[in-house]
């Protein structure tokens, strides 16, 4: 793969995505990256911090956003920069034993910026759930030919 | 409790070293629902020039939050985890982390910030990976792997 830099404008879209997420992803996501904080699996301890309930990890937000721009880039390596801003939890409900997700996160992207001389394009990422902006200034730095 | 003042400015040198498994990458992708082959066949990474399977752009955070929690364990931080907030995020890569790297981690807290009766708190995290032989990064040949930057929100008493 490679992207030629001469054919993106600013603006562009990259694309969208829905993310659907449940608990048992929330313990997933914990257990692969050990982040055993239990405002993200256990209710009454989320409830006793003042939270709506189960949230997600950001990191998990964060993570699973950036998969719109990896499958574009076509090549996992060519996001060499990532940074986001944490706004809004994302609560999850208890969907347990159903087929019906926790929660959905919709994901878009568009062209912020090029580099023509460091041969980048910046991906400028738009992630709501339930009508809110979850992440600010979600920005992907990519390497194109 | 209070966060400490002097934090800032201090840093904790790198600790234990990090394998980086291709199972672990496998499973982490599967936790960010990413899908890319090059995070699971090693095949598919290799016909995109890597030598081994490549982690997703936000695997460091296994690393970097590890580096974290010396200083949230550190009794003199003063800092209440059940009450951190993640505010914001950044990686910067050098060079991807592939699968076979053995990654250390410095941490350097770069800001301390009063905020109500919490504070701001500001770290970075300097991944390298060890040489090839060099069983503990004490040989001291490291190659800069990324950079993580990472604020977390302590929040005060009715915060």
């Amino acid at each position: 793969m490679s992207i030629d830099i001469a054919a993106l404008t600013v603006g562009q879209d990259i694309g969208s995505r829905s993310i659907t997420v449940t608990r048992t992803d929330l313990v997933k996501y914990a257990g692969a990256s050990g982040d055993f904080n239990p405002i993200h699996w256990n209710e009454a301890f989320a409830t006793g911090v003042g939270l709506p309930g189960v949230i997600a990890h950001g990191m998990f937000t964060m993570g699973a956003a950036v998969q719109l721009v990896t499958d574009w880039a076509g090549d996992p390596a060519a996001v060499v920069d990532f940074q986001t801003r944490f706004t809004k939890p994302v609560p999850v409900a208890d969907t347990t034993g159903t087929p019906e997700s926790g929660a959905v996160i919709e994901v878009s992207g568009a062209i912020g910026a090029l580099d023509a001389d460091a041969g980048t394009a910046r991906v400028d990422l738009t992630v709501v759930s339930a009508a809110q902006k979850v992440l600010v200034k979600a920005q992907a730095v990519v390497r194109v030919a | 409790m209070t966060i400490n003042p002097d934090l800032q400015g201090r840093s904790y040198p790198a600790a234990e070293v990090y394998d980086v498994g291709r199972e672990k990458i496998r499973e982490f992708a599967r936790a960010v629902k990413a899908t890319h082959p090059a995070h699971f066949d090693v095949a598919a990474a290799e016909a995109l020039g890597h030598s081994d399977l490549v982690a997703p752009p936000t695997f460091a955070i296994i690393v970097a939050q590890r580096a974290d929690a010396q200083l949230i364990e550190d009794p003199e931080s003063g800092i209440d985890f059940s009450r951190v907030v993640h505010a914001d995020q950044r990686f910067t890569h050098h060079r991807p982390i592939i699968a076979g790297d053995r990654l250390v981690a410095e941490l350097h807290v770069d800001g301390v910030r009063a905020m109500g009766g919490g504070a701001m708190i500001t770290t970075r995290s300097e991944i390298f990976a060890l040489a090839p032989g060099d069983a503990t990064g004490a040989a001291g040949v490291r190659e800069p792997v990324a950079t993580t930057t990472s604020s977390i929100l302590v929040r005060g008493e009715g915060q």
